[in-house]
């Protein structure tokens, strides 16, 4: 009857500590949240979201894929995946995403002007985010990528606290000042338990479009000693290509127009990656 | 007798901006403040970028800490003639890979101390490095220099 005693009091102990931090609540119809981070920025986290959504969806046809864009300040999924416009409303006076290649969208960069900064404190900043989370129709989704802004600040916190998340993808390029930031990254979702399934290295070499002489831009094989130092997997390695960027500045990103691409095979085998460590979704 | 506000010698103070992350903020921030100082300016370096703080592994001082005096921080000198000075949140971390992951009111009370409380002396030019957005950092920074009259922004861009 002690040990009983004992384990009501840790019981007790658990609810009072965690009294105070909020509740994680799935998102309705979405099975399984993965979210693309860095830490820092301008490693290709948006155009590594946007290529990995449409590889999960073209390795198997029979799931449906959505993107949240969560960077509210520097939203940049509308133009890459070729969308504007303000969303409508439902009858229940939810968002509808904004369709297209298949991917069910929603971004602030549908609710401002293109060129409209947005000057928020964090607060304001969460209870957008919120909004893009919980007031969206996404139906039935098999997987809702959401597309994170630079940091460890409040979105990452708010987004990690409030939805449960099957797994984090980090991006970095392999610069040094890039790892240091991707190493937070991985730390700060380590604090938030969130599992982290590997490291994606972006940039990572750059070839001659005319000699094809190849140049590490970025530096050689950083995000290997990281992963190794994390004890984390790579998922996979994205060359410095020009038509990656291209494609998604004209918002068709190389996974939909160039299938066939050395950069486009390298996205559909993370995707095949990231779904082999997911846990089995729920029924 | 009224304290002689640490900022009370600092000349021009430039803001260094870009919206966009990962543009080159740091690196141009840091390029600045030495062609500056190869001027023979009187420079310093706010980092205010409390999630990603480039500044000390660029200038090779990420293992310095910095210390009290009787106006508050003493900056770390950095550069060739150790006549740069600069601080960052990278020098207050136990480990430099350490995350940062605050909330908004903590990096306003952060950023508030390092404009307040960092003993600079006399400069010529103050250059603060942002992080990317248009954020807490942001606004917290110019809220905390809105009495230091002789300010300007540079913005940084890639062509993409």
């Amino acid at each position: 009857s002690s040990s009983s005693g004992d384990e009501a009091l840790r019981d007790k102990r658990a609810r009072i500590l965690s009294r105070g931090l909020p509740k994680q609540k799935p998102i309705e119809g979405v099975k399984q949240v993965v979210v693309v981070a860095s830490g820092k920025g301008g490693v290709g986290k948006s155009t590594t979201a946007v290529n990995l959504a449409l590889a999960l969806a073209a390795n198997d046809l029979t799931k449906e894929v959505g993107l949240l864009d969560a960077d509210i300040y520097g939203p940049s999924i509308p133009k890459m995946m070729n969308l504007k416009g303000n969303p409508e409303l439902t009858s229940k006076n939810l968002m509808r995403p904004l369709k297209n290649y298949g991917i069910a969208c929603m971004s602030m960069g549908f609710l401002i002007e293109e060129t409209a900064p947005v000057v928020w404190r964090g607060l304001m900043v969460m209870s957008a985010v919120e909004k893009l989370l919980r007031q969206v129709d996404w139906g039935q989704l098999d997987y809702l990528v959401i597309d994170m802004p630079p940091g460890t600040g409040d979105v990452q916190l708010s987004i990690s606290q409030n939805i449960p998340l099957a797994g984090a993808v980090i991006v970095s390029t392999p610069q040094d000042v890039a790892l240091l930031d991707a190493h937070k990254g991985a730390e700060m979702f380590r604090k938030v338990h969130v599992p982290v399934l590997g490291l994606v290295q972006n940039m990572s070499v750059f070839q001659c479009p005319k000699c094809k002489h190849e140049t590490h831009i970025f530096g050689a094989d950083g995000v290997r000693d990281l992963a190794k130092t994390l004890g984390l997997d790579i998922l996979g390695d994205i060359p410095l290509h020009v038509n990656i960027r291209e494609t998604c500045d004209s918002g068709q990103p190389v996974v939909i127009s160039q299938p066939q691409s050395d950069a486009a095979k390298a996205y559909l085998k993370i995707a095949m990656e990231i779904v082999r460590r997911l846990p089995v979704a729920p029924a | 007798l009224a304290e002689r506000s640490n900022l009370a010698g600092v000349q021009h103070i430039v803001l260094v901006l870009s919206g966009k992350g990962g543009v080159g903020k740091s690196s141009i921030s840091t390029e600045l403040a030495l062609a500056l100082r190869h001027a023979g300016k009187r420079v310093g370096i706010l980092d205010v970028d409390l999630c990603g703080p480039s500044i000390p592994r660029m200038l090779r001082v990420q293992d310095s800490s910095v210390h009290q005096c009787d106006s508050g921080w003493v900056p770390v000198l950095v550069g060739q003639d150790k006549a740069i000075a600069l601080m960052s949140i990278g020098f207050l971390l136990e480990r430099p890979d350490d995350a940062v992951v605050w909330r908004g009111p903590k990096k306003n009370a952060l950023i508030k101390q390092f404009i307040t409380d960092v003993a600079w002396g006399d400069l010529d030019f103050l250059i603060v490095d942002t992080p990317p957005g248009t954020s807490d950092e942001h606004i917290s920074t110019v809220e905390a220099l809105r009495s230091h009259q002789l300010l300007g922004a540079i913005l940084v861009t890639t062509p993409q």
